[in-house]
């Protein structure tokens, strides 16, 4: 589902490569957790996937798309195969919770009849229901996360991406988001999350990927996590 | 429209733009007309000599009509010459008595039209040809103080243009840069929203769509506030000084050219104003919203 193969990205050459010759091999509706210090690569990793950066060298194959192959105007087709949850949620505030996970579908063309029909059922399985028309200022750091999780998931993509989305959250909103997200990954989603919440790594006990100054320290199935 | 006042600016701009464009084509169209109408009075006059046989006129006058650059010969007999005499000059019992009492002193005479003013010596030299030149029994007239007055509108109708043109470039530009601010200033405030909408994988025509559309609004909004404005301006001009003519320019003949061509000026107008927005808002759209990834 994801192949990386020795893939390196040098911002700037003084400062040495952020990522350096990583392969990592993802199977499909597989929960994989990327963890790692700030500054270890995580995000650059992340933006390599959604070909906001390309790499510097190696390969990078995700559902079949060879990013090498991959035309400038063709990037919006895969950002759309692929859903992608941010730290800081990135909702539109003048929309509210249903519009904010409309737009994603509107953006694509999706027809009127078919947005009705689907947003509710997202927002039911994002535990959302009843919220439709609240603005995103009036919802916790953890309601507005799993709205961000809802627009990621409408579309229904086979890989979501989640770039530390409990970063901004206590604990106990933290686990709500991470819920959701373990529920995706039930329905057939590959999930792809960034953390650095040692609790939730051990807790969740699934694959973990643990990056240092941009090279991969270890990569352990069900395994645990030690700052 | 968060940007209001940038707004209001840019219209006003394309406004101003337009009407300037609007203006120069009616103006032109005017001096046009008003040089074909002086043109249209002017002739040569070849008198002929009173002994000259009529099958020799008339042939003069079929060989005539084959040269280039005449547009129309036209014969006058001595009575047609009295009577196109009296016509003139029935305001002046004088001058009609001075040729009624005796015999008809005028000449039987070949009015000619050159088609182009500038280029009446093919006419001239044939004219003093010698076997053309013995039938005559004075020296051709040329209208030529007419002329010289003609030339004069010409040169300034050609210079007015220049100025239309020039003045029209620089406005366009003018206003297509300040568009072009607008629609950077919007895509400014909106950022956050585009970063999310490229991220979310909408297409580059969905994402630059509304900025290129808002431009067009601009564009066509400007054209129609623009004929309104030369339209109030006729209105007033016609109503209030009752003033036919301003200069060189024929109010009456360009009000009435307005109103006869008001839909294709209005579509050129729109043509204009859709262009300048399109082209500049493109641009900026081009630049300010990267889809390029590094």
């Amino acid at each position: 589902m994801i192949l990386l193969d020795r893939v390196s990205k040098t911002y700037n050459r003084a400062l040495g490569p952020s990522l350096d010759r990583i392969s990592i091999h993802v199977e499909p509706k597989e929960f994989v957790i990327v963890v790692g210090q700030s500054g270890a690569g995580k995000t650059t990793l992340l933006k390599l996937l959604t070909r906001e950066e390309r790499p510097t060298s190696g390969k990078i194959i995700i559902g079949g798309i060879d990013y090498d192959k991959l035309k400038d105007k063709d990037i919006p087709l895969l950002r759309r195969k692929i859903g992608v949850v941010f730290q800081d949620f990135k909702l539109l505030p003048n929309k509210t919770v249903y519009e904010n996970v409309a737009f994603a579908l509107e953006i694509v063309g999706v027809s009127n009849k078919e947005i009705k029909h689907t947003v509710p059922k997202v927002l039911d399985i994002v535990n959302l229901k009843g919220k439709e028309k609240r603005m995103p200022q009036e919802l916790s750091g953890g309601e507005r996360q799993r709205v961000a999780i809802a627009r990621a998931i409408v579309r229904q993509p086979r890989i979501l991406i989640a770039d530390e989305p409990t970063g901004n959250l206590d604990p106990k909103h933290a686990w709500d988001v991470i819920k959701v997200l373990e529920k995706i990954n039930r329905y057939g989603t590959t999930v792809l999350l960034t953390t650095h919440n040692q609790d939730i790594v051990n807790k969740l006990k699934r694959r973990v990927v643990t990056i240092e100054n941009g090279k991969i320290a270890s990569d352990r199935a069900g395994g645990g996590y030690k700052v | 429209m968060r940007n209001l006042s940038l707004a209001v600016a840019a219209m006003a701009v394309m406004v101003v733009t337009l009407t300037i464009v609007l203006f120069s084509v009616i103006t032109n169209a005017s001096f046009v007309n008003t040089i074909a109408q002086i043109t249209d009075k002017i002739d040569i006059s070849v008198y002929l000599k009173d002994d000259v046989p009529a099958a020799r006129s008339t042939q003069l006058v079929s060989q005539l009509k084959h040269l280039s650059n005449v547009k129309q010969v036209t014969y006058l007999s001595k009575d047609d010459a009295l009577k196109r005499y009296e016509r003139q000059n029935a305001d002046n019992p004088q001058l009609l008595a001075a040729i009624s009492s005796t015999a008809n002193p005028l000449p039987a005479t070949i009015l000619i039209k050159p088609t182009d003013l500038n280029e009446i010596k093919d006419i001239k030299s044939y004219l003093s040809r010698p076997e053309v030149k013995q039938l005559q029994s004075d020296d051709p007239s040329y209208s030529g103080d007419r002329k010289a007055a003609i030339d004069k509108i010409t040169h300034a109708t050609n210079v007015l243009r220049q100025i239309g043109v020039v003045t029209v470039a620089v406005f366009s530009i003018i206003c297509a840069l300040i568009i072009f601010n607008t629609i950077q200033m919007a895509i400014f405030n909106r950022r956050d929203e585009i970063t999310i909408m490229r991220l979310l994988g909408a297409s580059t025509s969905y994402i630059r769509g509304p900025f290129v559309v808002e431009s067009l609004i601009y564009g066509v909004l400007s054209a129609i506030i623009s004929v309104l404005i030369i339209n109030s301006a006729f209105l007033a001009s016609s109503n209030a000084l009752q003033a036919s003519s301003l200069g060189l320019l024929d109010i009456n003949y360009a009000s009435t050219w307005f109103g006869n061509h008001f839909i294709s000026l209005l579509g050129l107008q729109l043509m204009v104003g859709i262009l300048i927005g399109t082209v500049s808002s493109t641009i900026a759209t081009r630049r300010y919203l990267k889809f390029k990834t590094k």
